[in-house]
């Protein structure tokens, strides 16, 4: 009978701890691509959510709008509003700082480019070129952390001034969705430099090399790039589209 | 060597593995087959919680204008129930499957991730616990198991029921999406050589796409119970009417996620029917790649259907169109599916064990769940049926007579491999019979009642509507089913202490978890096989019975033939490590992790019954108990 359908595998002798995977890769890796799918529709449903209520808040401030404390005028600029019959003291300005928050995306697009290069850093760890410090994986892990923890000083700044000129989470469901939305984000990518940081715990501690150690930080950079792009989204969608 | 005369292997009895036993060891496991045990036990127990709420409720509709309990208290029993039977039994029964069988259908050692496995049990466990506690002081949630916001909102559903309701699925959720990411990657990376995805076992195929659903439908109704959470918890508006808010928001999300439920709940089923009915006909399984195609198509319809829930709200007749057109073409794969399997039976050697009983009863009471389901895929229809007792006839079809009565075939037959026991086939039949008996009592005369106008979801109801004898015929079905379910405890706590004489392959089965000892090894596979065909074990015993299936190449073969002597004969009851394989430790700190994690959601009920300080700090020591444990647990060796 030629179809013997078991037989013992050459793949894991007896004695030899090799953890044998159908396809090469490390379980890890597809795990963190799992969960990224899982994300995505954690994203897509706030991000949803927030287009279908936009536009639908009864009362401000508005996110491009100028509007009025006391009634429900909206207008393009102050001068409408106020030619509408707002008194100027309760002229409330469009929330959304454009400018300041490009310049918290372009932080956290600059920190993928150091998370590739900390990668880099790991991969290379030891060769010729790679001992200097500006190439090595600890100064770029603590650059990509830092511009993590900077883009949320950002976003500290962008919440408190927002709660200043009267947007609460309770406000509106403009308030609702945005700060449950962006606050999502901030959260991951606060559990992101939590992450960075321990990573960086360890290669001051015995240093990141060899391929387990690449996989450790390639899991991460892949954490951490979904995360830069889930704000490119972010970004465009309810900042730049008016 | 493997001739259709090969005798049955001797096994030895299952090896006395070291330190198995005792409290410690159940808390501290990562094996697989264990955390798969203890997912059988608690959601057993549930199941006679969820149960007993069941008998209630039909205690109290079995005459007009029933006392049997009040109005807010019939409100928790239903909703109980649902979340009950839902959350707590049938996923989690599932759940022991794909724990228990995938690794040994795909010849693998473990899960991908056995901590992280263990994590999602205790998770389980602890969010189950948090969610049902409530039932015995009057505070059990009382929205229904759909739980529609703004009826959840603090406005209409003040103090502090629904909120066990929100945190306990935000609970629930976790342990299911840790579990889907773990299984996706054991069956993407850790099936044995020549385990190709086209030799998977149907039930191991099922649970793929299930993992699938679990990951891309979970997600829409965390972000609605967040949004639920924030409302009642920190006054967001997401569903304040008064604000702008729009009132489909919830069923929305709640439905992207609900329909594919209804397929996670049920395709785990499919999978170990389709286990049963070859072993049982001594015939492959009749047209596998439909099957697996059908499976597939499934999942990805079941995401796009789910307004079919909603067309009592008036979306109109494009929206109402498309989704009850994509509603009836989900019966185009169920339908193949029904099919094959009475193909796969067709002319088959049949043997009528418990088991395949209930796979028998599973096809038969399914297809009429189906069938009742394509009437209100149509809108006009569903008009007439919604919200009356002709939906709950409907899904009691789907989810009893499909995914329980399927589930109880699949504990009978995989008890002895799970247990090195046999379940009594005696009792057995009792507790079929019963079950099939009591399930129709019960279920059929809703359809009668439900097309007569009785609404669901109401405490109580007048006399002289014409609903009086089905309510009464109905709740003499639940004694039935009542007295069924006591012959199989019974049955299972004795069978469980029994004597151990099941062989490695009782039924006669063609699939890898049969080619080793009952129960197994911790290690499983004493060396990981080579697979050459779906039905690898018939390939040495009943080469007859696999005679027309496409083997591998040759190469293989020959391969397979130079290691000699087929693996079950040389399965020996050793020890992982007299054998030198690496076993991961047992360990704790999955336990304190979701125990912490389950405390930190808890600990928002504070903002509603203690004060604002309370819970902040229990909140924030709950946090960083948790991640203390993560920690621990992600920086202590594996194995
Ligand atoms: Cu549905």
């Amino acid at each position: 009978m030629a179809t013997a359908a078991i037989a013992e595998s050459s793949a894991a002798p007896h004695g030899e701890h090799t953890h044998y995977t159908t396809t090469g890769l490390e379980n890890r890796k597809i795990a963190m691509w799992t969960l990224i799918g899982s994300e995505c529709m954690i994203f897509a449903s706030l991000i949803s959510t927030y287009l279908v209520y936009k536009g639908r808040s009864k009362v401000g401030p508005w996110p491009h709008d100028w509007g009025c404390k006391t009634s429900a005028i909206v207008g393009k600029t102050a001068a409408a509003v106020q030619a509408a019959g707002c008194a100027a003291a309760d002229v409330m300005k469009p929330v959304l700082d454009i400018p300041i928050t490009s310049q918290s995306t372009f932080v956290l697009l600059m920190s993928s480019l150091a998370m590739v290069l900390a990668l880099e850093g790991v991969e290379n760890h030891g060769k010729p070129g790679y001992d200097r410090w500006y190439k090595g994986s600890r100064f770029w892990l603590a650059m990509t952390a830092l511009m993590g923890a900077a883009f949320l000083g950002y976003q500290a700044y962008e919440f408190t001034s927002f709660v200043h000129e009267g947007l609460t989470i309770r406000t509106n469901l403009f308030g609702s969705s945005f700060f449950t939305l962006t606050g999502f984000h901030g959260t991951h990518v606060a559990v992101g430099v939590l992450w960075l940081v321990s990573l960086l715990a360890i290669d001051m501690k015995r240093g990141l090399k060899g391929a387990t150690d690449v996989l450790l930080v390639d899991i991460a950079a892949l954490y951490w790039h979904f995360v830069d792009v889930v704000w490119i989204a972010i970004f465009t969608l309810i900042y730049l589209i008016q | 060597m493997a001739s259709s005369a090969a005798p049955a292997p001797a096994f030895a009895a299952a090896p006395a593995a070291t330190g198995q036993s005792g409290l410690w060891s159940w808390l501290t496991t990562v094996d697989h087959k264990r955390i798969g045990m203890l997912y059988l036990w608690t959601s057993l127990a549930f199941l006679f919680v969820g149960g007993t709420e069941a008998f209630i409720l039909r205690l109290q509709l079995a005459h007009p204008n029933g006392q049997v309990v009040s109005a807010e208290v019939y409100n928790q029993l239903f909703t109980m129930h649902g979340t009950t039977m839902i959350f707590l039994v049938v996923m989690p029964l599932s759940a022991a499957f794909f724990n228990f069988l995938i690794p040994l259908q795909i010849g693998a050692r473990d899960v991908a991730f056995p901590r992280l496995n263990a994590f999602s049990y205790w998770v389980y466990l602890f969010g189950g616990i948090f969610i049902t506690l409530p039932v015995f002081f009057n505070v059990a949630p009382d929205a229904g198991w759909f739980g529609y916001a703004p009826l959840t909102t603090n406005q209409f559903s003040p103090g502090i029921h629904i909120d066990f309701w929100v945190l306990g699925l935000q609970i629930l959720g976790v342990s299911s999406l840790a579990a889907a990411v773990n299984f996706i990657t054991t069956i993407i990376h850790m099936r044995a050589p020549g385990m190709s995805m086209a030799r998977m076992p149907m039930f191991t195929w099922m649970s793929f796409v299930v993992q699938f659903m679990l990951v891309l439908a979970f997600p829409a109704i965390t972000i609605a119970l967040f949004f639920l959470q924030f409302d009642r918890f920190f006054g967001t508006q997401f569903y304040e009417l008064a604000a702008g808010a729009d009132p489909l928001l919830w069923q929305h999300l709640f439905w992207i996620f609900g329909h594919p439920e209804v397929y996670i709940l049920v395709l785990p089923t499919f999978g170990l029917v389709s286990e049963i009915t070859p072993t049982f006909s001594e015939k492959p399984l009749f047209g596998y790649n439909v099957m697996v195609f059908s499976g597939i198509l499934i999942g990805f319809l079941g995401f796009g259907v789910w307004a079919h829930h909603m067309f009592a709200v008036g979306m109109g007749a494009t929206a109402d169109t498309i989704f009850g057109i994509g509603t009836m073409l989900i019966g185009i794969p169920t339908g193949i599916k029904i099919f094959n399997w009475i193909a796969t039976m067709w002319g088959g050697n049949l043997r009528f064990t418990v088991a395949m009983k209930f796979a028998i009863a599973f096809v038969a009471l399914f297809l009429i769940g189906g069938v009742s389901g394509v009437m209100h895929a149509s809108p006009p229809t569903d008009l007439q049926q919604t919200d009356t007792y002709f939906i709950v006839a409907h899904f009691h079809y789907v989810l009893f007579g499909g995914s329980v009565m399927g589930i109880m075939g699949g504990i009978y037959h995989y008890f002895p491999k799970m247990t090195g026991r046999f379940l009594s086939e005696k009792l057995g039949n009792w507790h079929f019979w019963m079950f099939f008996i009591g399930m129709n009592l019960t279920f059929f005369p809703m359809h009668f009642s439900g097309m007569l106008g009785m609404p669901r979801r109401v405490y109580t109801y007048d006399a002289g509507q014409g609903w009086d004898t089905f309510n009464l015929i109905s709740t003499i079905g639940v004694v039935f089913q009542g007295i069924g379910l006591f012959v199989f405890a019974y049955n299972f706590l004795k069978s469980w202490k029994g004597e151990k004489n099941a062989p490695g392959d009782p039924w006669s089965a063609g699939t890898l978890e049969w080619s080793i000892p009952s129960p197994p090894p911790e290690y499983n596979f004493a060396q990981l096989p080579i697979v050459t065909s779906r039905y690898p074990l018939w390939d040495i015993k009943h080469p007859e019975r696999t005679a027309e299936l496409r083997h591998s190449d040759p190469d293989t073969a020959v391969v397979a033939e130079a290691h000699g002597v087929p693996m079950l004969e040389q399965t020996e009851t050793r020890t992982a490590k007299a054998l030198g394989i690496p076993m991961p430790f047992p360990t704790i700190k999955p336990l304190f992790a979701a125990l912490f994690m389950v405390m930190l959601f808890a600990s928002l009920i504070f903002l509603h019954t203690a004060s604002l300080q309370v819970a902040v700090v229990s909140m924030i020591g709950t946090t960083l108990l948790f991640i203390g444990a993560v920690y621990s647990w992600l920086t202590s060796p594996l194995e």
